[in-house]
Order: structure tokens, then C-alpha cells, then sequence
């Protein structure tokens, strides 16, 4: 009971601690704050904008990569691996999902920035590259550190959790699902389509629950992604996301102003992770409720 | 008689343990035919190796032959696929899919690709529905959740989308155990009417409804076919002692 009171003080003090904490910048820049593109502690000025966009952008390059290959993964192991298979893949999968976000960090920097740099990166441009107002995404200077390598790190990290909860709820579809379709004459395929029917709110819950774990994901992005507070139309150019400039520049914060703009990003992610989070939970519930067939038509 | 299925010398094992022993049946076109027997007799087991549903168990084993219009459903040559769509299954519980009442019953049309135009589409559903007793009842909610329907009505529903694909055999797993008596009739008159057109293979715990249903009654007991007769012999004057016990409630 005391515990449980405990974290609804936790949380409720963790919010009202970060608002007053940044009442100055609230007050001084309003809307303004998160609308804009400039970020210069030195002289007072603080938009966060660079930040927020580098946050989204990096998590959705994640969610495109991670997302079909987690379904991919899943399906497998609950559809179509016999169970001496399924058994050690499920256990990698959840091993990766174990490793310290520092080590991802670590490996994105001495082989995934390189290998991005000398080959990935040479490939997008030289296939995507032409395409118009697309291509865009694929020009400019290689360094290997930047937006892409940042989003590819959080790929990795987010496919095991969305491979684990979407393999739990395929796991609950029911059987005689599976035998309905079969029993009409359906292949393979389509029976693992009427599964994902079956499973499609949770497969959500499962995919927002990754995209909260993207956005605030704060280590391995910051070793990857260059620190630079720009807008830039090109993946490969460096970015910033919010989680990464709190931990790199804590320290250093020294003013009243610069602290209180740190710490209201902060309450944007913390609120944005909160909302996502809960649902994504919401979503999942559904699924393993065992109600989620009657509410989807 | 003209066997539309023959069944010959049919074992089946679970791993190492044996459901079936030795089976031996011919099931005549446009019939009803009733599996009835103890709980774990392997009548339920039985009636899924005449669609090839026990494939999707890893462990199962067939042994023997079972031929449908004279073709051997085990051959290698056999297109499983195919077949499951000759041979229709009704399942003990309804498990209509999570779409509208529409698209239940045009999913088997639609991934068997029947149909030739949308409006063939409609009417291939309606014909179903209509052919399974629900159209009345549903025409003006087509378009609703499956899951809005009563247990009978959804039980209807998993026998129309069966019979839009146009099987010409029906395997029924305990159709109506679910149900109350009111649905489970409606169930029953169902089959009667169907037996025009399809050969049914019926497995029921209720002894009422396989006197009331089939044609000819198959009583199994420990994986054995003890007796195979006409439903009216069967319940007046059994061949076997156990067959008797078993009808008269001395066991089961």
C-alpha cells in the first residue's frame, strides 16, 4: 500500500518538480520554446525544435526498419518454426533486448558508422539519391555519424521489443482461428493473415510501445547521431534528439535560463513517452484480454 | 451404395500413442453419417483426418487410406488445399472471424478466387446465408461485427461461410454442444435440409440428435469402430453389447 502510494508520488513529484523548474523558460518563451529552430545557450536563445525533430525523425527511421522485420520474426516463430527452432530464436531475441544500450552505442560507432560511411551510404546515394524531392533524404556529406546511423541504432534496439510482444500476442490468437481459415482452403499465408486480423490492435500496442522506447532512448543515439542541433533535409547529415542534448549538456548548464530550457524538453519527452506508453499498454490489454476480435470489424 | 468416402484400414498415433486402431468405413454421398461415442474415443481425431487437419499437428501420423470419390486424400499428389475446400469443417465451437457478417462468408470465395464480378460476389454470399438458415435474420446487418450475433446465429454464420465455398462434403465437430435447444434444433433442421445437396459427417455426445440427424451411426469406443449400422438399427436392435450399453447410458 505504502509502495504502491509511492509511485504515484514519484511521478506526480517528478512532474511538478520539472514544471517549476522551468518556469523560466516557459514564461519567457511560451510556444515559442518548442516552435523554435535556434539554439544558442551562449546568447539566450533556446528553441527546441532541432531537438524535437531530431527525436521523431530518428525514431521513425527506427519504427520503418524495425517494424517489418519484428513482424517478420514473430510470425515466424509463432506460424511456421517448429518449436526447436522457435525455442533458442525467442531466447536470442530477448537477449539482444538485454544488452546495455552503452554496448549498441559502442558497436555503432567503431562498425556501423564506418560500414555506413564506405558502403550503405554509397549505395542509398548512388540508387536513391536521383529520385526527386526523396533523393534529398540521400545526399550530402557521409561521415557515418549522423540522423541515419542514429536511426538504424534505435532499429536495432526497438526490434527486439516489438518482437517479443507481438510474438506474445500472436501467441493468444486462438487456434480454431487458424483452423477456420485452413479449413476453408486457405494456404499458409492467408491463415497468417486472419491471425494478424485477429491481432492487428495489439501488433499497435506493440509498435507505439517500441516508438516510446525510440523516443527516449538516450546513449546509443548520442554516440551516433553527431549532436548537432540543425534541421537538415539529408539522413546523413549529424542530428540531435532531446534525450541526447540533456545528457550531453547537464553538466555544463551553469545558468538559470540554459537548466530551465533543458529540463522543459524533458518534461516534452517525459510527457510525449507518458502518453505513448500508456497507449500502446491500452492497445495491448485489448489483445490479451481476449476482446480485441469483438472490437475490430 | 456409392461410397463417397472409403476409409480403409486407418491408424492414426499421436507420437508414439495410438488414437486409431485399424478403421474401417464407407460413407455414402448425401447422407448423414454420426460419430458417436465416449469422450477420448477418438471419434473427433477420426472425423479430422478426412480433411487433413491433424497436418497442422506436428506429432500426428496417419497410416491406411482414405479415399474421397476414389482418390487418395494421403497420396503425395494429393493438393491439400483443394481438398479442404471439397471437404468442409464446422468446428465444435463457432470461430467466426473478426469482420463483418459480409466478409465471414466471403472470405472463402474471395481467397479461392470464385468469384466473377462484385455482384456474383453478393449473390454467392446471400445464396449461403440463405442455404444456411441465417439470411433473414442478418440481411439488414450485413455489414455489422460477427460478434454481435447469438452463439446459434454465429454457428450458422462458420456453416455458411463452409457452404460458400461449395464443398461437397460437411464435417461437423459437435456443431451445436455449445448451444441451447432452441439453436441447437435450428442446427439439426439445418443438417437434415443440407443432406440434399452434401454429405455430412456429423460427431455428437447427444444421442437424441444422432437418432434424430443422421442416417447411419458409427460408434466408436477406445479408438475402435465397434458398430457401423443405420441410425434405426443402431438404437433399436445393436449388433453389439457395447454399442446397447453405450446407447441405453450404462456408460459414458
Amino acid at each position: 500500500m505504502i509502495s504502491a502510494a509511492s509511485i504515484i508520488f514519484i511521478v506526480v513529484g517528478m512532474i511538478v518538480m520539472m514544471v517549476s523548474n522551468s518556469m523560466p523558460t516557459i514564461s519567457r518563451f511560451g510556444l515559442a520554446f518548442l516552435t523554435g529552430s535556434e539554439w544558442k545557450p551562449a546568447d539566450g536563445v533556446f528553441g527546441a525544435l532541432p531537438f524535437i525533430y531530431g527525436t521523431i525523425v530518428s525514431s521513425l527511421i527506427a519504427l520503418i526498419i524495425s517494424v517489418p522485420i519484428s513482424l517478420g520474426i514473430a510470425i515466424f516463430l509463432t506460424e511456421q518454426a517448429p518449436k526447436k527452432i522457435a525455442a533458442p530464436i525467442s531466447f536470442m531475441v530477448e537477449l539482444l533486448a538485454a544488452i546495455p544500450s552503452v554496448v549498441y552505442g559502442l558497436w555503432g560507432i567503431f562498425v556501423l558508422a564506418p560500414f555506413i560511411r564506405d558502403h550503405l551510404g554509397v549505395f542509398l546515394e548512388t540508387y536513391l539519391g536521383w529520385i526527386p524531392v526523396v533523393g534529398q533524404l540521400f545526399q550530402g556529406r557521409l561521415t557515418g555519424i549522423g540522423m541515419l546511423t542514429g536511426g538504424i541504432i534505435l532499429a536495432l534496439m526497438t526490434t527486439p521489443i516489438i518482437t517479443s510482444v507481438v510474438r506474445d500476442i500472436l501467441e493468444v490468437v486462438p487456434n480454431t482461428q487458424r483452423e477456420a481459415a485452413l479449413a476453408l482452403g486457405a494456404t499458409k499465408w492467408e491463415t497468417t493473415m486472419i491471425v494478424l486480423g485477429n491481432a492487428a490492435s495489439g501488433i499497435a500496442g506493440a509498435v507505439v510501445l517500441g516508438l516510446g522506447r525510440a523516443l527516449g532512448e538516450t546513449m546509443a543515439v548520442t554516440m551516433v547521431i553527431g549532436n548537432s542541433p540543425q534541421i537538415s533535409a539529408s539522413l546523413f547529415e549529424p542530428a540531435y534528439t532531446i534525450a541526447s542534448v540533456l545528457a550531453a549538456n547537464f553538466a555544463e548548464a551553469t545558468d538559470e535560463l540554459y537548466l530551465s530550457a533543458l529540463i522543459e524538453m524533458g518534461l516534452v519527452l517525459f510527457l510525449v513517452t507518458f502518453v505513448v506508453n500508456a497507449f500502446a499498454k491500452l492497445l495491448i490489454m485489448s489483445v490479451a484480454s481476449g476482446k480485441a476480435g469483438a472490437k475490430n470489424v | 451404395m456409392e461410397s463417397k468416402i472409403s476409409i480403409s484400414n486407418l491408424n492414426f498415433f499421436y507420437g508414439k500413442a495410438q488414437a486409431l486402431y485399424d478403421i474401417n468405413l464407407e460413407i455414402p454421398e448425401r447422407e448423414v453419417v454420426a460419430f458417436i461415442g465416449p469422450s477420448g474415443c477418438g471419434k473427433s481425431t477420426f472425423l479430422r483426418t478426412l480433411n487433413r487437419m491433424n497436418d497442422t499437428i506436428p506429432i500426428a501420423k496417419v497410416d491406411g487410406t482414405v479415399l474421397i470419390d476414389g482418390e487418395d486424400i494421403y497420396s503425395s499428389k494429393t493438393d491439400v488445399v483443394a481438398l479442404r475446400r471439397k471437404v468442409g469443417m464446422v468446428f465444435q465451437k463457432s470461430n467466426p472471424f473478426p469482420k463483418s457478417i459480409f466478409e465471414n462468408v466471403a472470405y472463402g470465395i474471395r481467397i479461392n478466387k470464385m468469384q466473377t464480378s462484385k455482384s456474383d460476389l453478393n449473390d454467392r454470399v446471400e445464396k449461403a446465408l440463405v442455404n444456411a438458415a441465417l439470411w433473414d435474420e442478418v440481411k439488414d446487418r450485413l455489414s455489422s461485427s460477427a460478434f454481435g450475433l447469438s452463439g446459434g446465429q454465429q454457428q450458422r454464420l462458420c456453416i455458411a461461410r463452409a457452404l460458400a465455398v461449395e464443398p461437397e462434403v460437411i464435417l461437423m465437430d459437435e456443431p451445436a454442444s455449445a448451444l441451447d435447444p432452441i439453436a441447437t434444433q435450428k442446427i439439426e433442421e439445418l443438417v437434415v435440409e443440407l443432406k440434399k445437396d452434401y454429405t455430412i459427417v456429423i460427431v455428437t455426445h447427444n444421442m437424441q440428435q444422432a437418432g434424430r440427424v443422421s442416417d447411419r451411426t458409427a460408434f466408436f469406443m477406445l479408438g475402435k469402430l465397434i458398430e457401423y449400422n443405420p441410425t434405426q438399427k443402431m438404437f433399436t436392435n445393436p449388433d453389439e453389447r457395447l454399442t446397447e450399453d453405450y446407447i441405453t447410458g450404462r456408460f459414458g
